[in-house]
């Protein structure tokens, strides 16, 4: 037999990706579910599914799971959370759940440095109800509520949530990644691990915003799309670490 | 343990420590504050958890995300509050998680006042949110059964993975009134919460919280089984009170705060050598339906007294299914009658009988 170089990682089930062709869900639930096994936390592990695209990786992810309302998710994982302190509380949530819906809930769990990692992943539309704007949709972006191209005058301009977060003095790690290559999927692993082992050490919130494509709903080709991220998103949203245990260490 | 004295809003917190609960998530609202303030200072000797949300609507989701990790959970809010929570409700009744909620009761709507009222019934008894749901819920009329039930509430929420809410008007939750909060409740035979998310430890598989059914014939499974679920409640957990029916001409229903105004009417009357018996509903939902098939033959007529403009009303024309006169007296808006002004409505109705 020769040696096993590529398999399934044992946080995700065995059910098959439900997601459209070119959608970067697949490689983020991965990366999750890498995380979480490597850290070797999985039987500890609760997750929490929002509404939107990834309203049902309660069946992908190989661990508990809790189904919550739209924007709810922080919620939901601050109830788990402060009743099971020793379990590792995850939620993953799109830009409608958390840009726009959920904004209080998550400027609360923040705020309150819930011991909680939230993955948030930022694909500037909404892509299960259709590709309706977002409050992340790029000035001049065509979706089927600005059809056309979004006016900052009518719409404003696209909210950055990881800059905003950053100012709450209750935020603990807070990264900007992307998955539009696979340097850039390597390098969103890191923070992935980062955010849950800031959680595991008890050092507070910890969210890691995934710069992600839709191409259905951008009517664009999966490589069209990832070049979109590259070219468009990321200039406006850009990549790094926005707060870090270490430099709230250094404060302190 | 002997009576203590204790304002409403206080003793409640207490019986929902001595009830079990292990977590709160509230938010600020007049006039039940004294309820997460007590239990602010409470809570953490017990083992229990006290957290103050940023909104009702979050307190809701917190209340779900904890009742999933298999705690014994508690919010409180008043009538506004309970509207922003109801989506929130809507969730723990689909995904069948057990939650006690106290609804200390104001005046509506929109902002409405911060007096009492019962203008919630159809709020609490009618679901509230969105689907096919209903909440398990009393309404007491003084200190002593109000702790008593939420004690109860505990392992009826348990017992039938469902939310259970109290609902009591402002009055209850103001007023100071002597109480022993040791009265023993029945307890019930708990299941196992084996669907509880608490990590699997490496002993069971994965289980999900959740209300999504995205095949319809699943949702319409799922539905069934709740209605079933409703079914059962509404055999066994009628709950009401009769008070001087023996001979009585006409049947007041009433409950909560407006049922102890009708008793010193009944007294009034009684003495003037009128016959009326109250019937009090403490189960608001499921509507003590039964109760209408014993009121004795000497009955001529119902008047239901609300504080609302008529809400339980709708019941009370369900239950008696065009059988006898029906007459409505209401005070509403914070606005809480003499009994002389219930006294003057059964006067009236009589003389129209007549």
């Amino acid at each position: 037999m020769g040696n096993v170089v590529f398999k399934r990682s044992n946080g995700l089930s065995k059910k098959e990706f439900s997601y459209c062709p070119g959608c970067t869900h697949g490689i983020i639930h991965r990366l999750v579910a890498e995380v979480i096994e490597e850290l070797g936390v999985l039987d500890k592990t609760i997750g929490i599914s929002p509404v939107g695209c990834s309203v049902m990786n309660y069946e992908f992810f190989n661990c508990d799971m809790q189904q919550a309302a739209h924007g709810r998710a922080p919620a939901v994982a601050t109830g788990i959370k402060r009743v099971r302190p020793d379990n590792i509380v995850f939620s993953y949530q799109g830009d409608g759940d958390l840009a726009s819906i959920g904004t209080a809930e998550i400027v609360h769990a923040a705020h309150r440095s819930e011991n909680i990692t939230v993955i948030f992943v930022n694909n500037a539309i909404y892509g299960m109800t259709g590709g309706q704007m977002a409050p992340t949709t790029l000035i001049g972006q065509k979706t089927t509520t600005s059809p056309y191209g979004r006016d900052e005058k009518h719409a404003g301009k696209p909210i950055k949530m990881s800059e905003m977060l950053a100012t709450i003095p209750g935020a603990t790690y807070i990264e900007r990644v992307s998955v539009h290559d696979p340097l850039h999927v390597r390098k969103a692993k890191k923070a992935v691990k980062k955010a849950f082992q800031t959680q595991i050490e008890g050092k507070g919130f910890s969210l890691v915003e995934f710069i992600s494509s839709c191409p259905v709903n951008w009517g664009k080709t999966p490589q069209d799309a990832l070049n979109w991220v590259k070219d468009n998103m990321i200039p406006y949203y850009p990549l790094g670490n926005f707060r870090s245990p270490e430099e709230d260490d250094k404060n302190d | 343990m002997a009576k203590v004295m204790m304002k409403g809003n206080e003793a409640m917190a207490l019986a929902a420590i001595k009830g079990g609960c292990k977590a709160f998530f509230g938010y600020p609202i007049t006039p039940q504050s004294e309820l997460p303030e007590y239990l602010a200072r409470h809570m953490h000797k017990h083992g229990g958890v006290f957290l103050q949300a940023e909104s009702e609507v979050a307190a809701i989701n917190m209340v779900y995300g904890a009742s999933g990790a298999g705690a014994r959970v508690l919010t409180s809010s008043s009538s506004p509050g309970i509207a922003l929570k109801q989506e929130g409700i809507s969730y723990i009744a689909g995904a069948e998680l057990p939650a006690v909620i106290i609804n200390v009761m104001r005046g509506g709507p929109g902002l409405g006042g911060i007096q009492p009222s019962q203008a919630d019934y159809k709020q609490v008894t009618r679901g509230g949110g969105n689907g096919d749901y209903y909440v398990l819920a009393y309404a007491p009329e003084n200190l002593q059964e109000t702790v008593n039930v939420i004690k109860e509430a505990f392992d009826l929420a348990d017992l039938y993975r469902n939310p259970v809410m109290i609902a009591v008007d402002g009055l209850i939750g103001q007023m100071m009134e002597p109480v022993d909060l040791d009265v023993e409740v029945p307890k019930r035979d708990l299941p196992e919460k084996d669907w509880a998310t608490i990590g699997t430890y490496g002993k069971r598989e994965p289980v999900n919280v959740n209300s999504l059914f995205l095949d319809p014939q699943d949702l319409e499974n799922h539905s069934f089984k709740l209605a079933e679920k409703y079914k059962l409640m509404k055999k066994n957990e009628q709950r009401y009170e009769f008070v001087n029916m023996e001979n009585a001409e006409l049947v007041i229903v009433a409950y909560g705060t407006m049922a102890r105004i009708v008793r010193s009417a009944l007294e009034i009357l009684k003495n003037e050598g009128i016959n009326v018996g109250l019937l009090r509903p403490i189960s608001i939902w499921p509507f003590p339906e039964k109760a209408f098939k014993e009121f004795p033959d000497t009955v001529k007529g119902i008047l239901t007294c609300e504080l609302s403009t008529g809400q339980m009303l709708d019941d009370v024309k369900i239950c008696n299914n065009g059988k006898l006169p029906i007459n409505f007296f209401g005070r509403t808006g914070g606005m809480v009658p003499e009994p002389e002004e219930i006294v003057k409505a059964v006067k009236d109705m009589i003389g129209g009988l007549k």
